[in-house]
């Protein structure tokens, strides 16, 4: 029975890593072990994943309902395409910044470590509930879970400023998901009567015009984690937090989390041809367009590189929203490989920011000339990432612009192509002067920058890696893009 | 069984002959033991009530054998055998929880009058809830009432003598005013016997006896159970009381008063009546809503955390009384089940204050800087509890809150829908308010790891493990909460 045997892998991809936070919890006195037990969690969580993957390419799809909360809707899980893309790329990940984080925290003197790993796991195992959801109140629990497991890392400092950091991040992602996005979940159940996800979805022939409008602002606002301006602050606001976290969480685990909650209500929810005629889905693209621009406008304006990172961050999760408001196929194809380009590209980004400050104690853009000559890996990585960003061949960012800029085409949105090329413009003009600045530029108050001075050994390892998965996916996005073909399919 | 016929009547003999024996006793370990044993066998009771009425309906039972209406009745059904369950569930866990801190905050010399009063009010309590009588109603209520005066002028803080004074004034009031709307409908109907009340007011409606009457039920109830603006007895009297006290009358006085709203408005006056004659409805819900917001915003500025979570009792038993409002069987049924949640959740929160003040013995806000720390389990049972009051799902709170929201969007009341989900963002203020206080500032000079004793601990974590047991199998609460909905809505 493949269908039971997917619904039990599907499990264990939570369980795993629940474990694992278990274990690790009581290893504190024994970091060796304790980052063993990390690794070998890590390991075997994309194990499963892979497990899964290939169940369903074989055997098609499958799910699992461990029980029923309210009666006739239940904790439920289910395999689909869109969910598998995301769970590939936060658990493949989640290896490679495990080691990295190695290098990193002990280089850095954190103190808390074991707190942070076990959160980190917690904070994984809740992201496989959001990619393996069957249904939006089983998505909403993991979703509210990964909030809640996350907030202990933006306060990993514990200071005034991680204090001040993890109130607005909490506030924020609280206040639209219960106020906006819980609002939605019930009202859908009200219209509806089912939550599942289903393809073609649910609402078409259910809810009138004017209640499916007030329910897609309801779940685009809602949906916090998808940083749709105005409710982006929490992003900047969460770079308090250590460097693997802002890495793994805060570029791929958590706000994919989001963006993936909005393409899957888009294609499973309202679907999207009944989404092609919801009337408020151009303004929400509007929105979209505007936080795309907006936000890589404040970047260029941020001299602390990761604040610059988090607002590309924002810019680029909108790329996502606006290629579910276009409510095309080709353009849902194109968002769902962006979760994918843009995680590779934005997590080696923010590896580097945290190479620099380990290694040199520089955070600030202004103080970075000339440090390509003591760190040549890192910035060479940092330049790798920031073209797969732009979206400039040979690397892999160019695809899922290509596709989202193809899908505005087919809705004949031109002027969201125009947008998708400024945006580019303005990628270039924030990014591109970071590496040159290191590679040419001169040191700040005429320091001396002799001889090589790269982050510890695991750290440059995963930025090496992650650097090269851009190129890698330039060159082989076919299983990808067959992937996120098959989400209209079935 | 013949014991098991005479179930009704022993929920409620049990505890009171067992309060007496208390203060015979003297001795402070065999008075705990006393209350312990009548606390878990009216909890088996209650439970074994609660089976019975789920599988084969309503249960009457007459007092010594006289009849209704001439004779006092006993009748339990769904709406009350939920209740009784939830009542002597809180008091069997309270009682593990006060051998320690009684001992700690009341002194082993007056130990005995404790255990006996608390019977008192536990038969009270389980009497008001069982009995079919409007008067015998009253008699119950004054038990409990009197006996909580008591308790709570047992605390420490000498203001707590104050805060009873008040509550005795307040409460006296209250139950006054409830005894002159019985008067009067005795008058008119010239019965006590409620299901006969219900019978004999039909076409009487018209009556200014009936409407006056009802003013004085509907006004004195909710002074009995804190509706805003008429709480002003409970922030101090939850403050001030001892901690064993707190949980067990927070998670049980109010609500028993919400039951004895649910039963005079639905089951004596009926739906018709009370919501399409009356403008019930319309006050509740206004009242219901100005208490979730005025009073989760005061409960913001509180530095006493025992103070701020009274606050938020009065917020969260606006969200009862707004389901109830509805008078629709989904609001109901988010009424009564949150007011089993929340008996849960507030009872576990106001035990672990209890574990608090029995290490740092304070409740002030400065003094639990670096708890995380100090007393990790304490500090976890509180933020486990405090995620409940937001409504974080896999916890009861969001059970609540679905069924909450589910019912206002069902009456097409969506802005009631917007307005309970806003009102639970002031919950995640006062919480985290403490939280960070807990987590992110270090404890002071000297402070070690003193962890809450287990006998303090267990009781604890069994509301909060509870209050997330109940916020992922649903079954018996939601499903025993429906079935009350629809018996006191006549619909099945």
């Amino acid at each position: 029975m493949g269908g039971d045997l997917i619904g039990v892998s599907m499990l264990w991809a939570m369980l795993i890593p629940a474990g694992g936070a278990l274990v690790i919890s009581q290893l504190g006195r024994w970091p060796n072990l304790r980052e063993t037990v990390t690794l070998v969690t890590a390991g075997a969580l994309f194990v499963d994943v892979m497990w899964i993957a290939d169940l369903f390419s074989r055997n098609g799809g499958g799910g699992l309902t461990l029980w029923e909360i309210f009666p006739g809707l239940g904790l439920t899980f289910t395999v689909e395409p869109l969910g598998l893309i995301f769970a590939l790329i936060a658990s493949g990940l989640w290896i490679v910044t495990s080691i990295y984080a190695i290098g990193y925290m002990r280089a850095h003197r954190e103190v808390n470590q074991t707190r942070f790993y076990v959160c980190f796991a917690i904070a994984l195992s809740s992201a496989m509930g959001v990619a393996f959801a069957g249904n939006m109140l089983t998505l909403f629990i993991f979703y509210e879970v990964l909030t809640l497991s996350t907030y202990p890392l933006v306060t990993h400092a514990g200071d005034d400023k991680a204090k001040a950091g993890g109130r607005t991040y909490l506030g924020i992602l609280l206040f639209t998901s219960i106020v906006f996005l819980l609002t939605a979940v019930v009202w859908t159940w009200a219209v509806a009567g089912t939550l599942d996800f289903t393809a073609g979805g649910v609402l078409d022939g259910k809810a009138s015009p004017g209640v499916a409008a007030a329910l897609l602002v309801l779940y685009v606002f809602g949906v916090g984690k998808a940083a749709v301006m105005p409710f982006h602050r929490w992003l900047p606001a969460a770079m308090v937090a250590p460097a693997p976290v802002s890495a793994l969480l805060h570029a791929v685990a958590v706000v994919k989390a989001g963006v993936f909650t909005v393409l899957k209500v888009a294609v499973y929810i309202f679907g999207i041809d009944f989404l092609a005629g919801v009337a408020s889905g151009r303004w929400l693209m509007y929105i979209a367009a505007a936080t795309v621009l907006i936000a890589s406008l404040v970047a260029m304006r941020q001299d602390n590189l990761k604040r610059r990172l988090a607002y590309s961050t924002i810019s680029q999760l909108s790329y996502i929203v606006l290629a579910a408001m276009l409510a095309t196929p080709l353009a849902v194809v194109g968002g769902a490989m962006h979760i994918a380009m843009h995680a590779f590209g934005k997590i080696t980004l923010f590896f580097c920011a945290g190479a620099i400050d380990v290694a040199l104690h520089k955070k600030n853009i202004s103080d970075m000339g000339g440090i390509g000559r003591a760190m040549p890996f890192t910035m060479g990585a940092f330049l790798i990432a920031s073209l797969s960003i732009i979206g400039l061949p040979p690397l892999g960012g160019l695809w899922s612009k290509w596709y989202i800029a193809l899908g505005a085409l087919q809705a004949d949105e031109v002027a969201m192509v125009a947008v998708l090329m400024i945006s580019s413009l303005l990628n270039v003009a924030y990014l591109l002067p970071i590496p040159v600045r290191a590679f040419f530029g001169k040191p700040a108050n005429g320091e001396a920058i002799t001889g090589l001075k790269e982050a510890p050994l695991p750290s440059v390892l995963a930025i090496c890696f992650s650097a090269l998965g851009c190129a890698f996916l330039f060159f082989f996005p076919e299983p990808l893009y067959r992937l996120a073909q098959a989400i209209l399919a079935n | 069984m013949i014991a098991s016929v005479h179930f009704p009547v022993l929920q409620i003999v049990l505890p009171l002959l067992l309060a007496p024996v208390c203060v015979l006793l003297r001795g402070a370990r065999l008075a705990w033991f006393t209350a312990l044993t009548a606390s878990w066998a009216a909890f088996g009771i209650a439970v074994a009530l609660l089976l019975d009425v789920l599988a084969g309906g309503p249960i009457s039972y007459a007092v010594g054998g006289w009849n209704a209406p001439w004779g006092i009745e006993l009748r339990v059904d769904a709406a009350n055998a939920f209740v009784l369950t939830i009542v002597a569930g809180i008091g069997a866990v309270v009682m593990i929880f006060a051998r320690e801190s009684v001992e700690h905050e009341i002194g082993n010399a007056r130990a005995y009058l404790f255990y006996a009063t608390y019977l008192l009010c536990l038969a009270g309590l389980l009497g008001v809830t069982i009995t079919g009588d409007a008067f015998n109603l009253f008699v119950f209520l004054e038990i409990s009432s009197l006996s909580s005066y008591v308790l709570i002028s047992l605390g420490k803080d000498r203001r707590a003598l104050y805060a009873a004074y008040q509550y005795l004034i307040l409460g006296t009031i209250g139950a006054t005013f409830y005894l002159i709307g019985v008067g009067l409908l005795y008058q008119v109907t010239g019965t006590l016997n409620m299901l006969d009340l219900a019978q004999r007011l039909e076409g009487q409606e018209g009556l200014r006896g009936v409407r006056v009457a009802f003013a004085f039920l509907t006004v004195g109830i909710s002074l009995k159970l804190a509706l805003f603006p008429l709480h002003f007895w409970l922030p101090n009297a939850y403050a001030y009381a001892p901690s064993a006290v707190t949980g067990f009358m927070a998670a049980t006085a109010t609500k028993v008063s919400i039951y004895v709203l649910l039963r005079v408005f639905f089951t004596i006056f009926g739906v018709e009546f009370s919501f399409g004659q009356m403008p019930l409805g319309e006050i509740l819900m206004f009242l219901a809503v100005a208490a979730m917001f005025a009073a989760s915003t005061v409960a913001i500025f509180q530095n006493n955390i025992k103070r701020m979570l009274a606050y938020s009792s009065v917020a969260q038993i606006g969200y009862i009384v707004l389901g109830i409002g509805m008078a629709s069987v989904t609001g109901v049924q988010a009424g009564v089940l949150h007011l089993f949640n929340h008996a849960l959740i507030k009872g576990g929160l106001f035990l672990a204050m209890g574990c608090i003040v029995y290490r740092i013995g304070s409740t002030h806000i400065d003094d639990l800087a670096g708890l995380g720390k100090r007393m990790p389990w304490t500090a976890a049972a509180f933020v486990a509890g405090g995620l409940g009051l937001i409504g974080i799902p896999l916890t009861a709170g969001f059970i609540s809150k679905w069924y909450l929201v589910l019912a206002a969007l069902e009456k097409g009341w969506w802005w009631i829908a917007v307005l309970i989900l806003l009102s639970s963002l002031l919950a995640v203020v006062y919480v985290w308010k403490v939280v960070e206080q807990m987590y992110l500032k270090p404890a002071g000079e000297g402070a070690g790891r003193t962890e809450a004793p287990l006998g303090l601990l267990v009781p604890t974590w069994i509301l909060i493990i509870a209050s997330i047991w109940f916020g992922i199998d649903t079954r018996l609460s939601a499903g025993a909460a429906l079935e009350a909905a629809k018996t006191l809505l006549g619909a099945g």
